[in-house]
């Protein structure tokens, strides 16, 4: 079991330094660099060209060096000091800019995968012990719909729902009130109350996914000889049920964290626009329309990682729970 | 394409009776009994079928063209198509009511009021505005509309600009349907090849293609879209754009796709017919292209439906955050960014209407999709 984990972490090293690579030459894939925009913005601005300044950015960013070096000063920058570069835009660190909004983007997306899991657990196992069903068939239908309806529209339809019917405002976190308060029970229950928006609008495809997953895994199991000998036996059906197939089965759930997460993560930005949630999505796509590229690109690489670490972790934890796959990497 | 020989007489017509020719049918005959069963499925491809006809021919579908207005008609609602008029009588011929307009004394907004005098029964082939149909013949007839000029009828109500709403739609199926196909198609040509390789020869070459197709689904799609089409130079036209964003979506599509072949592949690789093929001294492209491709093929036509709506999805995300598609083009999250103002829909919900032909189009994909794969391995049970 050690050797496995080791050997995953091992394995995460090269994964991050190739995942730092794409990221380093997708900032650097927009026309002019990050000195002629700062150039432009000055010259919008109405200010004298500073050549001694620019001259500095051109050194402290290695910008007359050749791409290899600028990449080396690039992520040395970022690992020995946390220095992610200049957003030109906000005039600020991009260090500055990131982590907070990163934290609700991993609050929101595991926010999501509980709710998926809570969800398709209880109807993955109803739909398959009762395979055929009205019910099975109104889950089935319900998810292919959830499926098939962009993130973005199910949003806009509940956003507009609230506005319509309950003169609601369902974007953002927070209530206005509450918006710079100090963390208080209110507070939370205030998140609450806006959190479960996205959340629902996230987990709806997951969900669906998993239901078909479980749904499938447990009418193979249900279908194998020891099923039938245990219920010879006069096992009771729930117990039949949860103490066997339910827990082979179940792996889906687990591989989900790898699986669904860069799915959640991704799904979030899109919905945080039209929400106007305060994670990366909003901060992201501003900073790609405006070709702030060492914005978009930390948050593209920070994104990426955070991905990483989900997939690194749900196959630790399938390896736990499943001592076959411990052999195979 | 070639039906792969696998012990099997080719079935003799006698379809009408599976159970006595089920052993004597062509695997690809068993395969469309299977798909038939699915009925979700075969209603599904006959919705798709049909949403592909009206894009090609958008032009003629279409009653108006996409950038014909009337400030009448700004945010007018959807009319209804109506067989009984105000008086209670029957006509034979389906009818629209005009609007006329007034503004609302406080919000100062252009509102519509039915106006029970002004009747304009709905025609088929009617003259309206001329087109170039494929940008080749003048044409101006249209599939159905009225005959008075003046007047429109607006199935699926205005926009803000005063738009048919319904046409646009219309025109919006061309690029939206059609980016999911090009896509696609794109997807599969590197997955077979770079799948192929990967898992015909294996060894280093299948270590160093396995990692980076890794790498590639690690990244979260959505922000790489966003990141690629950002990158997109903004002075480009139209069909620049519209390749453009093809190529961004396909860059990520075809890892599934190749890992998908390369495990087919490897299967394929010890069968016999695989070998014997070999020591015949069949060429290792031969090999791929004569023997193994179509073997798997009805596997991987499912899998494509499936990858299809995916595209088509990802287009309408695009799009809708303003890095995808632009106006004047259109499509169908183009159309959706009409949305984003949500006390705008409050007062003009039919701006959603663009949502509903996605959510029907991606709906009959996934159906589609389904029924092909339980179709696609006709011999499992």
């Amino acid at each position: 079991m050690g050797a496995y984990v080791i050997r995953r972490l091992l394995l995460f090293i090269p994964m991050m330094a190739a995942i730092s690579v794409i990221t380093f030459i997708l900032i650097q894939l927009p026309p002019g660099d990050y000195l002629t925009s700062e150039i432009m913005a000055m010259a919008e601005r109405g200010e004298e060209v500073d050549e001694a300044a620019i001259e500095a950015l051109k050194l402290r960013y290695g910008l007359d060096r050749p791409m290899v070096e600028q990449y080396f000063r690039w992520i040395t920058n970022i690992i020995l000091r946390g220095d992610f570069g200049r957003s030109f835009h906000w005039e600020q660190p991009v260090s500055s800019l990131i982590w907070e909004r990163l934290m609700w983007t991993v609050v929101i997306s595991l926010g999501s995968l509980l709710f998926t899991w809570v969800v398709a657990f209880p109807i993955g196992i109803y739909s398959a012990t009762n395979q055929y069903s009205i019910a099975d068939y109104l889950f089935t239908f319900f998810g292919f719909l959830g499926k098939a309806t962009p993130n973005f529209l199910l949003a806009l339809v509940l956003m507009w729902m609230g506005y319509v019917y309950f003169d609601l405002n369902m974007g953002g976190l927070f209530s206005a009130e509450y918006q710079r308060a100090p963390w208080s029970l209110a507070k939370v229950g205030d998140l609450i109350g806006h959190l479960w928006v996205p959340l629902v609008v996230l987990g709806t495809a997951g969900t669906a996914d998993l239901i078909r997953v479980l749904r499938a895994n447990l009418l193979d199991e249900l279908s194998k000889p020891y099923v039938t000998a245990a219920r010879a036996k006069g096992l009771t059906e729930l117990k039949l049920i949860a103490k066997y197939p339910v827990r082979i089965a179940i792996n889906p759930f687990v591989s989900s964290i790898g699986g669904v997460l860069p799915e959640l993560i991704s799904g979030a930005a899109i919905v945080s626009v039209v929400l106007s949630l305060p994670t990366t999505g909003p901060l992201m796509l501003g900073a790609l329309l405006t070709q702030d590229m060492f914005l978009a690109g930390s948050f593209l690489m920070l994104l990426t990682i955070l991905s990483l670490i989900g997939t690194l972790l749900s196959d630790i934890l399938l390896a736990v729970l499943d001592p076959r796959i411990r052999q195979t990497v | 394409m070639a039906s792969p020989d696998i012990g099997q007489v080719s079935g003799s017509g006698s379809g009408h009776d599976p159970t006595h020719s089920a052993e004597t049918a062509s695997q690809w005959q068993l395969m469309r009994w299977r798909f038939l069963q699915h009925k979700a499925a075969v209603v599904s491809l006959v919705v798709l079928v049909v949403l592909y006809l009206v894009a090609i021919v958008v032009e003629f579908v279409a009653p108006y063209a996409t950038d014909t207005y009337n400030i009448k008609y700004i945010t007018a609602p959807p009319m209804r198509v109506r067989f009984f008029d105000a008086d209670g009588r029957f006509h034979l011929r389906p009818f629209v009511y005009d609007y006329t307009t007034s503004r609302d004394a406080k919000s100062l907004r252009i509102v519509q009021v039915v106006d029970t005098d002004a009747m304009h029964p709905i025609r088929f082939f009617v003259r309206g505005d001329d087109y170039r149909f494929w940008g080749l013949w003048r044409w101006d007839r249209h599939l159905f509309g009225i005959d008075d000029p003046e007047a429109q009828i607006l199935l699926w109500g205005g926009d803000d600009q005063g738009r048919d709403l319904f046409s646009r739609t219309v025109y919006g199926a061309r690029l939206s349907l059609s980016i999911g196909f090009v896509g696609v198609i794109v997807s599969l040509v590197l997955g077979i090849l770079l799948g192929g390789i990967s898992g015909y020869f294996g060894g280093t070459l299948d270590m160093v293609i396995q990692r980076a197709i890794e790498l590639l689904q690690a990244i979260p799609r959505i922000p790489l879209w966003l990141t690629l089409s950002a990158a997109l130079p903004r002075d480009w036209g139209t069909v620049e754009v519209y390749f453009g964003i093809t190529i961004i979506l396909s860059v990520l599509g075809w890892t599934g796709l190749a890992r998908t072949v390369r495990g087919k592949f490897l299967a394929l690789r010890e069968e016999d017919f695989t070998q014997a093929a070999k020591y015949l001294g069949a060429s290792e492209m031969r090999i791929i292209i004569r023997h193994m491709v179509p073997s798997f093929s009805s596997h991987l036509i499912a899998v494509l439906t499936l990858r299809v709506p995916e595209m088509i999805l990802a287009e309408t995300s695009l799009s809708f955050l303003g890095l995808g598609l632009r106006e004047p083009v259109i499509s169908w999250g183009v159309l959706l960014t009409g949305v984003q103002n949500i006390r705008a829909v409050a007062l003009a919900p039919w701006l959603f209407l663009p949502g509903l032909a996605i959510v029907v189009t991606v709906l009959a994909f996934n159906f589609v999709g389904d029924g092909l794969r339980d179709a696609a391995d006709p011999y499992a049970q």
